[in-house]
Order: structure tokens, then C-alpha cells, then sequence
């Protein structure tokens, strides 16, 4: 890297405020996924200033820049994948200001998701949006890749509770989109910015919506001897007219994983569960909790279960959380796919999981947000054993395939980054992607930010679209 | 008007048939905005026929607008220059339905009336209780951007459009999103075409997610002398759990305005405020679920209404017959109504956060009685206010009476960091009157966007804010 540029970012943020020795680099060489490529230097803003400046310099050295929350995301988005300056928000972490009656808070990208519930408990409010990941992943990081969770079935994603954002561009511009107040005047550009990863603008300052907490809430857990039998729950439970405000499946093989780790009380033996919170007023909870326990035993469920207090219903979500974790301890290495169905192809594709799963001879776990067709299929493998490792990337491009076929999409919360970028024409022709690029240099015009992601032409290293996961990586949502 | 060069309809008539080529001058004076009246209007058929055309639009520099059932045209600035009437409503298919994934695809010139009997056969619905409901199509809804009293609980088009097609202004057909609930491939490109009134592309298929339609509902309605009870009311309900489907607030002249003759012929059900003594302002909440909920609610918002009077006794009412899932549809039709009661009805659109809805609502009435302007007023509970200044006559004297409100609405908005515009007044008077509301800082990135979409200008030129 240019030494004098990097002089000038340590005249500008001190020296505690760059890192540039190759042991530094290390840790920021990864994030959630399995990408690597290590940066030139990682720097630490502490102002909208700061950042300003440190986009000035980039500019003037032709030099890549990559912003980066916590390092969670699962598809590439915070590494430099040719190199260049991390931006690392991790010193811009403050709640500006918190307006209850309004519900509204104003927050620095750094901000962890979970602090920012947790800061705002005391008034009856929290931050909707809740990736599994949310006690380490920052709202900024939310904010690039649009993040969700199990309970945006019923709340939404983070594009649903974003209403303005102050953003440096690549160019050094300062830009404040939207407002605190709805409907802005204009286009909608929070709307088009929020799960840009990381491609328009640096984020410095956020504006999100509170939601109000709910009265009451109840978590049931249904218990299935067949797998077809969960699916179809799911499929009714929609059919109903209920919206539960999560609905979490788990295959039998995933239950067994996590309740050696978590001890959350799944039954070992059966073939699938559903973790179903419903919430609401106490009288509207009541109502949904029947007729969900209604709808599974229709279903043939073995077992209907209501978590009896706040403690249960954690460890049940807990062990949800923790799924990705539990399949870590189990192989040396897995890759998790994030594919997306119609709802009502939720029996199908499951069956189809199961054949691909025999083909190669794959372990591999289910654990999805049932309630929104969002799949998170784990491929257990050896990284030492080429042939396994080919079959895996082969057997989640097939999973891949079979969501995009049943009319659904390759990526529900995780984005498209580095690991997806070559599966992007699957989904949108060269007029669309073409046109895409086009909105991206409005904001992005010399490709200095975040080079190398979304665009399956912007590939430039040759490397293989995806090293699975190590069983060390993140948390998925 | 000019007349459409002998090559032009032919070229048009190849591309969508002759008979979809209209050049009689009493349909091209119903596509007129203001004054400017295209010179040729074409119906396409298929999404490829309007790439077709608008690639041939922009190479012979004839500008374009889209159009369907033409309920909001007035909607915005004139354009600046209109040759060319893009007439959608033979795209009017739904082309695909999946009532168990609770999503829908349509074209842009199915009528919202139509889905919705579509959708009510399987107790669904999309949350757009939008005015002009018997005639508006879904497309010109989504390119106007207007709101629907349902937010309150549903969100606005930008949470439940799932994905959309459209044609840039340079003729390419593009999409963005997908039909399922949750999606992250990809820009949300089809977040900018909601409200952009077709300046950056021609919506030709929009991807809708759906709702279960409540099996019952009801309707609170409570008067109070002041607008401040009336919000504070407004208060208690946000900070409860209850989470009803629409929280709107009528100032006085909103309660005569939508229980006038005028407002009974656009929509005949009667407003439930009409059983209300004149003077009063409004509140009025709908809400939906099973016996014991309504029961709740029904307890809950009396006792609020009670706490919001300051002396325990409220002026509430119940009403049970009403029609799912738009228990307003005189409030619904704010602006259509608006627009009937005056001759130069101007309509303000304004958002604040609620608890400076108080503050707007007086800046208002302040406004309008400085300039001796009868106005009615509509607040929706999550702080946006429909303002209509509704002057005798539409002469110089109305006008000078109407900007000097308008002025000062909007510089009383600017205090306040409240957005403001005026999507409605006579066209005569668009160009003296902020109708865009104050340049923002975001309009330069909004102009660039839009010569990403459509750089020859060839798309609705000048009818968006920012001179887009």
C-alpha cells in the first residue's frame, strides 16, 4: 500500500485509528462466510468527518474502500475482496437519541442490533428486526444487506424500519435521504439504498422506526414424526389467515445437534419441530395459539407444546438460534445455503432436499424460517475430502436451482456479495443487471466502493465462487 | 395540441395495431394535463410493445406519459413537453395468483375494483384503500404513490410490493425483486418507481404480496370540542397494545366536507361522523378480530376517549356494519371529495411526527383563516396530514389567497421537519405554487437517478419534483 496515504490516514484518525501490520489484518480478512482477501489497512472513524476525510484520500489514491460492521455477514459483503481500506464502524457505535413517543431512534452504524432493543426496553420499545446474529451484528451492517430474522414473518425486514439515513458517497459527497417524519417528498432513496450492500454510500448516521413491544406473546413448539407433516402445518397456518410472528422449522437431524449442544428440551427422536411464537394482544394470542395447536394436530403432530414462561420460551429460541453452531461441533466444515420458496412449494423443496442429500451422499440439516419460504439448508462436510467438497458446492447449487424453478429467489437475508454474484443471472437478464450497475454508479460512479460484489462481471480474481463455511463461522439469521 | 405526424401513428399503428392508435381529438382531450394534450395516444398490448414504443419515442424525442383510468393525471406538475399518451389499461391481466403463498402478480391496468372481487373470493386482499377506488388501476395507484388509511397497520406500497416489471426511458425491459415475501437479490429498483409518477420507467407488471381480509371489524368514532383531545387520544392508542387498522383524525371542516351532498354523491355510504354534532373534531379508529377482541378494543378505546376528555364523560360511538376492510370510505375519498368541493380545490400533503401533529394542525387553520379560506383537514394517526383549502371561486383573488397559505403551511412545515407538497390544485396555478414542497438536499441525487432510467428525458419530463 501506498505509504503515503497511509501517513495520511494516521495524520487524520491518529495511529490508534489505522491498523496496516499483516497480523492486524488477519482477523479482517473474513467476515460470516468463507471468502477471504486481506485488506491494505483497516481504519476507525469516529465522526461523519472522519469518514469524509478518509473517502478524500481513497479518492486521491484511486484506492478501494469497504465498509464493515461487526463482520457477521455470510455472503462476502465487508471483505475487501481487492483489497484496498476497511472501514470499520466499530467506534461509531452511540445511540444518538432515542424519541419514544415518536418512536424513532437515531443511531450510529456501529450500534449492535441487540443494544439498541436493550436501550430502549424501558420504554415498551424495541428494533424489530432480529437476526440470529443480533447480539454481535451492527444495525449499519443491517442497513447494507437488509437484514432479517425470525421474526420479520410478521414485522418486516430492516428496508421496512429505516426511514432516513445520512450517508457519505464514494465521491466525498454528503447526502441525508429521506426523513425522520414519513413520506419524504421525492423518490424513494432510503427504498433503494437500504440492502445495497455496501455499494452506494457509507452509512454514518441511521433513522429507524420502534415497535412497539406486544402485550402478550406465546411460544408453542409442534412436534412431527414426518416432515411432510410440519410442512403442511405451514402451509395451513398461511392458509388460515394467521400470521404468527415466527415460524421456525428444524429436521430431526438439526434437533439432535442442538439439543446435544443446548439442552433446549427438543425430543430426539422425531423427524421435525415448529417453533411458532404468536403475539399480540393477550386475547388476540390466546385465539392464534389454539388454532396453530389446532391446525398441527390436524397435521398429525405428535405433540403440541406451549413454552409455560418467559425462561422456556428463550431456551426453545436459543436452541433455534444456536443451530448453525451445533452443526459446527459435528463437522469439520458446512455451507449453508439461504434459498427462498413460494410458501406452498415448502413440501416439494424439502422433498427435493432430501433426494439431493442421497445423490451425493451429503449430510444435511434443515433449519428455516418456514413461515416465509426462506431456507437454510446445512451441508456438512470434510474440507479435506476434494470429491465432498465438490459434491457440496454441486448439491447447493441444485437446492439453488430448485428455489429459483419453484419460482423463489437465491437469497433471502443474506445478499449476494461474493458468494453469489455468478448466480445472479439465474435470476435477472444482462438488461436488468446492466441497468442495476447503472443506478449503482448514480451513487458509486469509479466502482471505488465495495469493487467486486452483486455483478457476476465484476469478478475478478478467478477463485471459486465459494469455500463452505468453516465450522467456526457466524450465526446465520 | 399538434397533430401526430403521418409516420408517427403509422409507426405506432404497426407496433400495437391501428386499432390501439388513437388520434380522435375528444379521447386525446381526455389524456390532456392541464393544457397540454398529447397529440397521439397508443394502447400496447404486451410488455414488448411498450419497449417498442417508448425506443421509438425516445429516437424521434416525442415525450411520453403513461396513463390509466386517468384518476390522478393532475396529480404533480404539468409535463413539460407530452406528445405521446401511453394508454395501459389493456394490460389488464392478473397473470398469476397463489393464494396459499399470499402473493400476486398483475398488470398495471387491472382496475383495483376487479382485484379486489378477485382477491375477496379467497378472503384476501391487497391494503390499497385508496380514492378513486371504482375506477383507479393498480398501476396508476403504485405510480402516484398515494397512501391508503389501512397504514396504520399494513404499511404503504413500498412493504408489501414484492417486485416489479417496467421499460426505462430508453425502451429496455427490466425488473427488480421477485414474488416471494422476502427477497434480498439484487437493488429494490421497484422502490423508486412507487410514487415516481412514471418518470423513471412504465410499470408493466407489479408483484403484490397479500393479506387474509378480517373476518369481522368495527369502527370507533370519538367527538371532541378540541384537536388536542383528539390527539391526545391518538397517544394513548399508540402507546397501548392495541393495533388497529386505521387511526384518522377529521378537523370540523373535514367533517362537513365529507358529510356534504357533494361527498354522498362520490360515495354514497355515509360517514360515520355525519351522527356527530358540527365543530367537532373527529377521531375515528377501525379495528378487526374475534369477539373478545373487539369486546377489548371496544373497552379500550372508550376508556382512552374518557382519559383524553379530561372530565370522563366522551362522545364515542360503535358502529358494527361496516365494510371490510375499509370501514371509511368517505374518508378513504378525502381528496376525490376535495376536489369536488371547490372550484379550485388545492390539496396539501403533509407528514410530521406525531406528537408536532398539533402544532402542524394549527399552523394550518391559522394559515387558512388568515386568508379567509374555508379547509378542511384529515390527519391519519401516523402523521400525515391531507390539508384541502377549498376558496369560492378560481380567479386571481382565490389564488393570491391560496399561495399565501400555501406559503405559509410550507414554511411552517420547515420548522417543524415536516414534509410538504401539493399534489392537487388547478393546473393554472402549479407553477406559482411549491407543489414539490422546498428543494431538499437529496433532489441532485434524485435528478441523477432519473438520467440512469431514462437520459434522453423521454418519460413524463417535468412533472416530478426537482424539475424531474
Amino acid at each position: 500500500m501506498d505509504r503515503r496515504l497511509l501517513q495520511d490516514l494516521e495524520k487524520l484518525l491518529g495511529p490508534r485509528g489505522v491498523l496496516h501490520k499483516s497480523e492486524d489484518l488477519l482477523l479482517y480478512e473474513y467476515d460470516g462466510s468463507v471468502e477471504t482477501a486481506r485488506p491494505d489497512c483497516v481504519v476507525f472513524p469516529r465522526s461523519m468527518a472522519d469518514v469524509v476525510g478518509i473517502v478524500r484520500l481513497a479518492n486521491s489514491h484511486q484506492t478501494p474502500i469497504v465498509g464493515r460492521g461487526a463482520g457477521t455477514g455470510l455472503s462476502g459483503g465487508a471483505i475487501a475482496r481487492h483489497g484496498g481500506i476497511i472501514v470499520s464502524f466499530s467506534r461509531m457505535n452511540r445511540v444518538l437519541e432515542i424519541d419514544a413517543e415518536n418512536q424513532r431512534a437515531r443511531v450510529q452504524p456501529g450500534v449492535v442490533n441487540a443494544d439498541l432493543s436493550l436501550a430502549v426496553a424501558h420504554t415498551g420499545l424495541h428494533f424489530a428486526p432480529d437476526p440470529s446474529s443480533q447480539k454481535a451484528c451492527t444495525i449499519g451492517g443491517n442497513v447494507s444487506e437488509n437484514s432479517g430474522g425470525p421474526h420479520t414473518l410478521a414485522y418486516g425486514v430492516t428496508t421496512n424500519h429505516v426511514v432516513a439515513l445520512d450517508v457519505v458517497l464514494p465521491t466525498g459527497e454528503l447526502l441525508h435521504l429521506g426523513s425522520s417524519a414519513l413520506d419524504p417528498v421525492g423518490y424513494d432513496l432510503p427504498g433503494v439504498f437500504v440492502g445495497s450492500e455496501g455499494t452506494f454510500g457509507l452509512v454514518t448516521e441511521i433513522t429507524v422506526k420502534l415497535t412497539r413491544l406486544p402485550e402478550a406473546v406465546k411460544t408453542l413448539l409442534g412436534i412431527f414424526n414426518s416432515i411432510d407433516d410440519a410442512t403442511e402445518s405451514v402451509a395451513e397456518i398461511t392458509a388460515r389467515g394467521i400470521t404468527p410472528a415466527a415460524c421456525e422449522m428444524m429436521d430431526g437431524w438439526t434437533i439432535r445437534a442442538v439439543e446435544d449442544y443446548i439442552h433446549a428440551g427438543f425430543p430426539l427422536d422425531c423427524a421435525a419441530i415448529l417453533l411458532i411464537d404468536v403475539d399480540g394482544l393477550r386475547e388476540v394470542v390466546d385465539a392464534e395459539a389454539e388454532e396453530v395447536a389446532d391446525v398441527c394436530r390436524v397435521h398429525r403432530a405428535r405433540d403440541v407444546r406451549v413454552a409455560r414462561d418467559a425462561h422456556e420460551r428463550d431456551l426453545l429460541w436459543k436452541g433455534r438460534k444456536n443451530a448453525f453452531g451445533a452443526a459446527g461441533r459435528l463437522a469439520s466444515s458446512y455451507y449453508t445455503q439461504d434459498g427462498v420458496i413460494p410458501r406452498t412449494k415448502l413440501p416439494a423443496t424439502l422433498r427435493r432436499i432430501g433426494e439431493i442429500s442421497r445423490k451425493y451422499n451429503l449430510q444435511i440439516g434443515n433449519v428455516f424460517h418456514a413461515g416465509d419460504g426462506n431456507l437454510h439448508p446445512i451441508i456438512l462436510f470434510d474440507e479435506r475430502n476434494q470429491q465432498q467438497f465438490r459434491d457440496t458446492v454441486r448439491a447447493a447449487d441444485e437446492i439453488i436451482e430448485f428455489c429459483i424453478q419453484s419460482g423463489g429467489s437465491i437469497t433471502g437475508e443474506h445478499g449476494v456479495g461474493m458468494e453469489k454474484d455468478r448466480l445472479m443471472p439465474l435470476l435477472f437478464s444482462e438488461d436488468d443487471l446492466a441497468l442495476m450497475q447503472r443506478v449503482r454508479s448514480a451513487f458509486n460512479p469509479a466502482g471505488l466502493l465495495n469493487p467486486g460484489k452483486i455483478f457476476p462481471n465484476s469478478k475478478g480474481c478467478g477463485e471459486i465462487y465459494v469455500r463452505p463455511q468453516s465450522s467456526a463461522g457466524a450465526v446465520p439469521a | 395540441m399538434t397533430i401526430a405526424s403521418a409516420a408517427t401513428s403509422t409507426r405506432l399503428a404497426e407496433i400495437a395495431g391501428p386499432a390501439n392508435v388513437i388520434s380522435d381529438p375528444v379521447q386525446l382531450a381526455a389524456c390532456a394535463i392541464g393544457a397540454q394534450i398529447p397529440a397521439a395516444a397508443v394502447r400496447p398490448g404486451s410488455s414488448d410493445e411498450v419497449a417498442e414504443i417508448v425506443r421509438f419515442a425516445a429516437a424521434e424525442k416525442l415525450a411520453v406519459v403513461p396513463l390509466g383510468a386517468k384518476t390522478k393525471l393532475s396529480m404533480g406538475l404539468p409535463p413539460a413537453r407530452f406528445d405521446l399518451a401511453l394508454d395501459m389499461t389493456r394490460l389488464d391481466r392478473m397473470s398469476a395468483y397463489d393464494p396459499g403463498d399470499l402473493t400476486l402478480s398483475v398488470e398495471p391496468g387491472i382496475p383495483l375494483a376487479r382485484l379486489a372481487g378477485i382477491l375477496a373470493g379467497h378472503r384476501q386482499f391487497v391494503p390499497l384503500a385508496v380514492p378513486f377506488a371504482s375506477r383507479a388501476t393498480a398501476g396508476g395507484t403504485i405510480a402516484a404513490g398515494i397512501d391508503s388509511p389501512l397504514r396504520q397497520y399494513y404499511g404503504t406500497a413500498r412493504d408489501f410490493v414484492l417486485g416489479m416489471e417496467f421499460v426505462t426511458g430508453d425502451g429496455v425491459a427490466a425488473k427488480s425483486g421477485g414474488r416471494v415475501v422476502k427477497n434480498v437479490s439484487g437493488y429494490d429498483l421497484h422502490k423508486l418507481m412507487i410514487g415516481a409518477l412514471g418518470t423513471l420507467g412504465v410499470i408493466t407488471r407489479i408483484n403484490f404480496r397479500t393479506f387474509p381480509l378480517p373476518a369481522a371489524m368495527l369502527a370507533f368514532t370519538a367527538a371532541f370540542p378540541s384537536a388536542a383531545q383528539a390527539i391526545d387520544l391518538r397517544h394513548r392508542v399508540a402507546q397501548s397494545p392495541l393495533r388497529p387498522l386505521t387511526v384518522e383524525i377529521l378537523a370540523p371542516g373535514a367533517v362537513e366536507m365529507l358529510s356534504s351532498d357533494i361527498a354522498a354523491r362520490i360515495q354514497a355510504r355515509p360517514a360515520p361522523a355525519d351522527s356527530f354534532p358540527k365543530g367537532q373534531w373527529i377521531f375515528t379508529a377501525s379495528f378487526a378480530g374475534n369477539e373478545k377482541v373487539l369486546d377489548r378494543y371496544k373497552r379500550d378505546l372508550t376508556q382512552m376517549a374518557e382519559q383524553s376528555t379530561g372530565n370522563g364523560a366522551a362522545n364515542c360511538a360503535i358502529y358494527g356494519d361496516v365494510k371490510i376492510p375499509d370501514a371509511f370510505p368517505r374518508q378513504r375519498e378525502f381528496a376525490a371529495i376535495a376536489l369536488e368541493s371547490s372550484p379550485a380545490a388545492t390539496i396539501l400533503k403533509l407528514s410530521v411526527l406525531p406528537t408536532r401533529m398539533e402544532n402542524l394542525l394549527a399552523a394550518v387553520a391559522a394559515a387558512a383563516q388568515a386568508a379567509e379560506l374555508r379547509w378542511a383537514a384529515m390527519a391519519r394517526g401516523l402523521g400525515i396530514v391531507y390539508a384541502a383549502l377549498l376558496p369560492e371561486t378560481r380567479d386571481e383573488a382565490a389564488r393570491r389567497a391560496v399561495a399565501e397559505a400555501v406559503s405559509k403551511i410550507v414554511a411552517a412545515c420547515a420548522t417543524m421537519d415536516a414534509n410538504a407538497s401539493v399534489p392537487w390544485c388547478p393546473v393554472e396555478w402549479k407553477s406559482t405554487l411549491p407543489v414539490w414542497g422546498l428543494e431538499r438536499g437529496d433532489f441532485e441525487q434524485m435528478r441523477k437517478l432519473k438520467k440512469m432510467f431514462d437520459p434522453a428525458g423521454t418519460l413524463s419530463p417535468g412533472r416530478f419534483a426537482g424539475g424531474i
